[in-house]
């Protein structure tokens, strides 16, 4: 059975100056798939995820991004994707349902999917009671759970997550998980980057870059097993150690 | 244009939200109004004044109606000798004391001269010399009247004439000039800090990779404080007219849109700030060292330009409030219609459009 590729890199370069931040990626990520994407501070993975998501223009290579051009068809993107950054991208002056509101105009949803959309985000994040108040009122794990759902309010084919779990207890990342985990289901394709090595567990499939480079990019089980590790902690510190460059 | 819509909205929940700058916002033109045209006046109105009159015949008592018939001097005080002068000086009691001598009808009659004394607290200097000058100018008036009667030959009488703002209004040169800065402070820093916001919040990202143009994003910014500072347009000409007394004697409309074309020269003011940097304390302190000094300073309404060293002549040629502020003084106080400001207007218009131009181009740059 042949699946559907949404995401494809064909060595992927972006340098600034002297300096390689990305150096020459290639990668396929499949329809649905949770797609780990894993590297020490300075790797290169936030570089990588921004030219994939139209932020950063590659210096050279290809890319295809839910069937689209990178270089030609950038506009097309963008509808097709979500994104969550680390900094936490919810407007705190804005109550919950206006969020929602706001990000599902900005991407041309009409008046009813919108108002569907955000009876169901609210229900289902059991957020009724909240509805009204401020997000600047909210602890940080509904907040960063409220940034996942509106990030997919327009139900793109991909959805770009940078470090979203940063600063959240384990309960609350486990629930985040949960969230993803019902994305993916519902055939959204999940490309994460994250520090923590209990999540890149729950990846179907991770990537580990070094320098720049993809040192390792399998299932967690296989890696453990090339790697002859216990944990992906492990993997990922054998891989890490071989990094010249610093932060 | 939904989506365009749907910014704009929340740009309006911000503003709405953080009552305390909309409060100052729309407050502000009130009180610089009201600071501006009351209390940094530099007009006689009812000034106290004390008299010594030490001849008491009909024409002495004559000078004096004539001073307290003007409405510039209040000669309510009479005093009897020179020792009590002083004091009321120290008090502050009065600002000026008019002295007339023993004799005065006669020396007038038969002498055909006669002095007078005008005695002013040199303590604040401006305001003795303005007070002098129009003391001086009443007494002339009085001694014409006097020479009318005695039919001297021949005599050369100077009419002054102020044009437009006859009574010399203070406030005819500070209303163009508080428009100028109230509508510079709204665009261009307000707008400047509503993007960088987004830059520091994180959210600027999120837009940026959403199918929304950089370019809607920038106008959908702007659009609301665009609406803000014509509604402090109206404050400031509804207070001049109706507080001030400051007529609007060009075409409404054309001032109206010269106001607008003015806010869209700010805003792209405030764009190329927030293109410059990332943080909110450097886009505040850059637009008030960058944008309000230069206003005040070079705009005209507070130093002239004209006894200004010429380097900083020319330099006032970049400040747009230059511009605008002879914009509109020419349509409020004279009067006149666009075949008069068209220089200016598209001086204006070109540099909005270089404005633009610069900061969309940084705004694009930054994303590679």
């Amino acid at each position: 059975m042949l699946k559907e590729k949404v995401i494809i890199a064909e060595r992927l370069t972006k340098s600034f100056g002297d300096f390689i931040a990305v150096d020459h990626i290639s990668f396929e990520v499949e329809k649905g798939e949770i797609f780990g994407f894993l590297g020490a501070n300075g790797a290169g993975k936030t570089t990588a995820m921004r030219m994939l998501c139209g932020l950063s223009t590659p210096s050279s290579g290809k890319a295809f991004v839910a069937g689209f051009d990178l270089f030609q068809e950038a506009e097309k993107i963008k509808k097709n994707i979500g994104y969550m950054s680390q900094k936490f991208s919810l407007y705190e002056d804005l109550t919950i349902r206006e969020n929602i509101q706001f990000y599902g105009g900005i991407y041309g949803l009409s008046k009813k999917q919108i108002q569907d959309k955000t009876s169901y985000l609210v229900e289902h994040l059991h957020l009724q009671h909240y509805q009204n108040n401020l997000v600047k009122s909210l602890p940080l794990g509904w907040k960063q759970k409220l940034a996942f759902s509106v990030a997919i309010v327009h139900d793109p084919a991909i959805v770009f997550l940078d470090e979203p779990t940063g600063g959240v207890d384990p309960v609350t990342r486990r629930e985040f998980w949960e969230l993803i985990y019902d994305a993916s289901e519902r055939g959204i394709t999940i490309f994460v980057t994250t520090h923590y090595m209990d999540e890149a567990e729950y990846c179907n499939r991770v990537s580990i870059m070094v320098d720049g480079r993809i040192e390792a990019l399998d299932t967690p089980k296989e890696l453990k097993k090339t790697y002859d590790s216990a944990s992906m902690d492990e993997v990922f510190l054998k891989l890490a150690r071989k990094a010249v460059r610093g932060e | 244009m939904k989506q365009f819509l749907a910014f704009v909205k929340k740009e309006f929940f911000h503003i709405w939200r953080d009552k305390r700058t909309l409060f100052i916002l729309l407050g502000m033109p009130i009180t610089q109004i009201i600071i501006f045209g009351f209390a940094l006046t530099n007009e006689v109105k009812n000034t106290k004044m004390a008299i010594l009159d030490f001849s008491k015949d009909a024409s002495s008592s004559q000078l004096i109606q004539k001073m307290s018939i003007s409405k510039y001097f209040d000669p309510t005080t009479v005093l009897l000798n020179y020792q009590e002068v002083e004091p009321l000086f120290k008090k502050g009691k009065v600002k000026m004391v008019l002295v007339i001598p023993q004799h005065f009808a006669n020396d007038l009659q038969h002498g055909n001269q006669a002095h007078v004394q005008l005695i002013c607290d040199g303590s604040d200097p401006n305001v003795a010399n303005t007070l002098s000058t129009y003391a001086t100018a009443i007494i002339k008036d009085f001694q014409n009247t006097l020479v009318k009667e005695q039919k001297l030959p021949y005599r050369i009488e100077t009419d002054i004439r102020m044009m437009y703002n006859p009574e010399l209004k203070g406030a005819y040169s500070f209303v163009p000039g508080v428009m100028a800065l109230i509508l510079m402070l709204t665009s261009a820093m307000m707008t400047s800090i509503a993007i960088v916001k987004e830059k520091e919040m994180g959210t600027m990202e999120i837009i940026l990779v959403s199918p929304l143009k950089p370019f809607g994003v920038v106008i959908a910014k702007a659009v609301p404080y665009m609406l803000l500072s014509m509604v402090n347009v109206a404050t400031i000409l509804l207070l001049s007219v109706f507080v001030l007394d400051v007529p609007i004697r060009g075409s409404l409309l054309l001032l109206l849109s010269e106001g607008l074309l003015f806010t869209i020269t700010s805003l792209a003011l405030g764009l190329l700030i927030s293109s410059i940097t990332d943080s909110q304390q450097v886009a505040m302190l850059i637009s008030l060292l960058g944008l309000f000094l230069p206003t005040t300073v070079f705009s005209g309404y507070m130093f002239p330009i004209e006894n200004m060293p010429l380097p900083l002549q020319i330099i006032s040629n970049i400040v747009p409030a230059k511009w605008f502020y002879f914009i509109v003084k020419t349509i409020m106080i004279k009067g006149l219609g666009f075949s008069y400001i068209w220089k200016e207007t598209l001086i204006l218009v070109g540099m909005t459009v270089v404005l633009f131009g610069i900061s969309i181009k940084k705004f694009k740059t930054r994303l590679s």
